[in-house]
């Protein structure tokens, strides 16, 4: 048989007989749903933890930040001092032994993702020049609507090609969702793998699937910037 | 409208305490400007910034309308929305325009609605002439422009006093004018001013009272007459043979 009649065969076994193709859809779909929800509890996470350290840094200090700025440690301490994977074995077998798996592996994946955007955050805020918290409180703005309004958007720009970069590393960390279960993009290419014993292209294929939606990502990350670069022009 | 009693401000830095202001008592009433002059690392900036805290007394009091405001359970963010600050490095709001710059402080504490905040804007922005740049950033803006709108944007808040920290000393040389007849007409409406500066001719022709403060006191204080012409103090007599 020539290499392509060979391809041919295996694409036909791996993605068409018995409607196969579908371990890949429904893969992609829940990776697609835990990497996006799993964004956006990061980023709340990541968000409310990096201004608590920057207040308390700011001498922020009563008893209250006191013991947030103790759990924001822990949390952060913890997270990235274990494997990803890990946490969601330990989110799944141990802290939530039932629920929806998906549910289960978008909080583990958000958690986890929280703890580096806080300190992506915490160096872009940091960045912003001290002088505009000073002329927002000047101007009679509570220390909250002074990071709100002022000093969060700024840091928002700072931080943006490091968000895409978590953005794009959790994608890819969400490929150990099978070691829970979870029927993500790499479990599907997997399954095909395990009934058509063919590795090779299910394997590209989903190798190439988390490449597009990567190149995609990238291309709207340039889009954002240069949106955000607009008050820059002179 | 300030008062100010045996005020002390002690930095704790790695290289121990500094102490930088070493009890200073002062007055400025309603509607009076009182510049203030000294030696750079005198502390002028410490002793302007402790009026509206953002520095935090160590020790003393600080008066603001016959209430004391360096002390516990006053709300210093309604104190400051009533003393504008106008910065060194103008601190414009970057990813903001002009007008949204000025407008942001009015409208978030509820003193006028947006439209109403874009009206005052525009009228401030006509005053120091420069209305056309309403929808500009501030990159897009020179130094004198950008010092003039955060002169507007403190206005705009319709403070009780205004408090200014070397408006002018980031400046090119031919900037400052526009931005000092911009104080001066400020002045002239019979807003309260404590202005730090080394602009003398300023300090002469719109203070009505002039603090020289070196080595963390006010040394000398008096009208620009009795502080130019017959200073008595020898630090003062040796400063002022130094800048003019
Ligand atoms: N936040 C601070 N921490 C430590 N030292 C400071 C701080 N702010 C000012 N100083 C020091 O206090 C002294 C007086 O500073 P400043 O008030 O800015 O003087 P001036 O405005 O008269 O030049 C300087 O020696 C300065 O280094
Ligand atoms: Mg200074």
């Amino acid at each position: 048989m020539s290499f392509f009649a060979t391809i041919g065969q295996h694409l036909y076994d791996d993605f068409v007989v018995e409607g196969r193709y579908m371990y890949i859809l429904q893969g992609l779909g829940n990776t697609v749903v835990i990497t996006i929800f799993a964004l956006i509890l990061g980023l709340a996470l990541g968000v409310i933890s990096s201004i608590i350290n920057v207040f308390y840094a700011n001498g922020k200090r009563g008893p209250l930040m006191r013991v947030l700025k103790v759990i924001v440690s822990i949390y952060i301490t913890v997270i990235r001092g274990t494997p990803t994977v890990v946490q969601l074995m330990i989110m799944y077998f141990v802290i939530l032994t039932s629920g929806s798996p998906l549910v289960i592996a978008i909080l583990a994946f958000g958690i986890n993702s929280g703890a580096y955007v806080s300190e992506v955050f915490r160096s872009g805020i940091q960045s912003v020049d001290y002088g505009q918290t000073e002329a927002g409180r000047s101007l009679g703005l509570s220390a909250n609507q002074t990071m709100f309004k002022i000093v969060l958007p700024q840091a928002i720009k700072n931080v943006t090609p490091a968000i895409f970069n978590e953005f794009i590393t959790l994608l890819k960390e969400t490929s150990v969702s099978g070691y829970v279960g979870i029927q993500d993009l790499t479990k599907g290419g997997d399954i095909i793998r395990s009934i058509t014993y063919d590795a090779f292209t299910p394997l590209l294929l989903v190798a190439g699937i988390y490449l597009v939606i990567v190149i995609g990502l990238t291309q709207i990350q340039h889009v954002v910037e240069r949106r955000l670069q607009k008050s820059d022009r002179h | 409208m300030i008062v100010i009693k045996n005020l002390h401000k002690t930095f704790k830095t790695d290289d121990g305490d500094l102490e930088v202001l070493k009890g200073i008592d002062a007055e400025i009433k309603d509607g009076e400007k009182v510049a203030v002059i000294g030696p750079s690392g005198s502390g002028k900036s410490t002793f302007l910034r402790c009026m509206n805290l953002l520095e935090t007394p160590t020790s003393g009091e600080v008066w603001f309308n016959g209430t004391q405001i360096n002390v516990p359970g006053v709300n210093i963010d309604e104190i400051r929305a009533q003393m504008g600050m106008v910065f060194q490095h103008f601190n414009l709001f970057p990813h903001l325009t002009v007008k949204a710059n000025i407008t942001l402080a009015p409208v978030l504490l509820k003193r006028m609605t947006q439209q109403q905040a874009d009206e005052r804007a525009i009228e401030l922005l006509k005053r120091v002439d420069l209305v056309e740049k309403a929808d500009a950033y501030p990159s897009q803006l020179s130094g004198g422009q950008k010092q003039r709108i955060a002169i507007v944007r403190s206005l705009a808040m319709n403070p009780k006093m205004m408090l200014f920290d070397e408006p002018t000393s980031a400046l090119d040389p031919e900037m400052i004018g526009e931005v000092l007849e911009v104080m001066k007409e400020v002045a002239d409406q019979g807003m309260t001013m404590a202005v730090v500066t080394h602009e003398m001719k300023f300090a002469r022709d719109v203070a009505d009272r002039i603090f020289f403060l070196d080595g963390g006191h006010i040394l000398e204080e008096g009208t620009p007459e009795q502080i130019f012409d017959a200073p008595k103090n020898p630090r003062l007599k040796d400063f002022l043979s130094k800048v003019l």
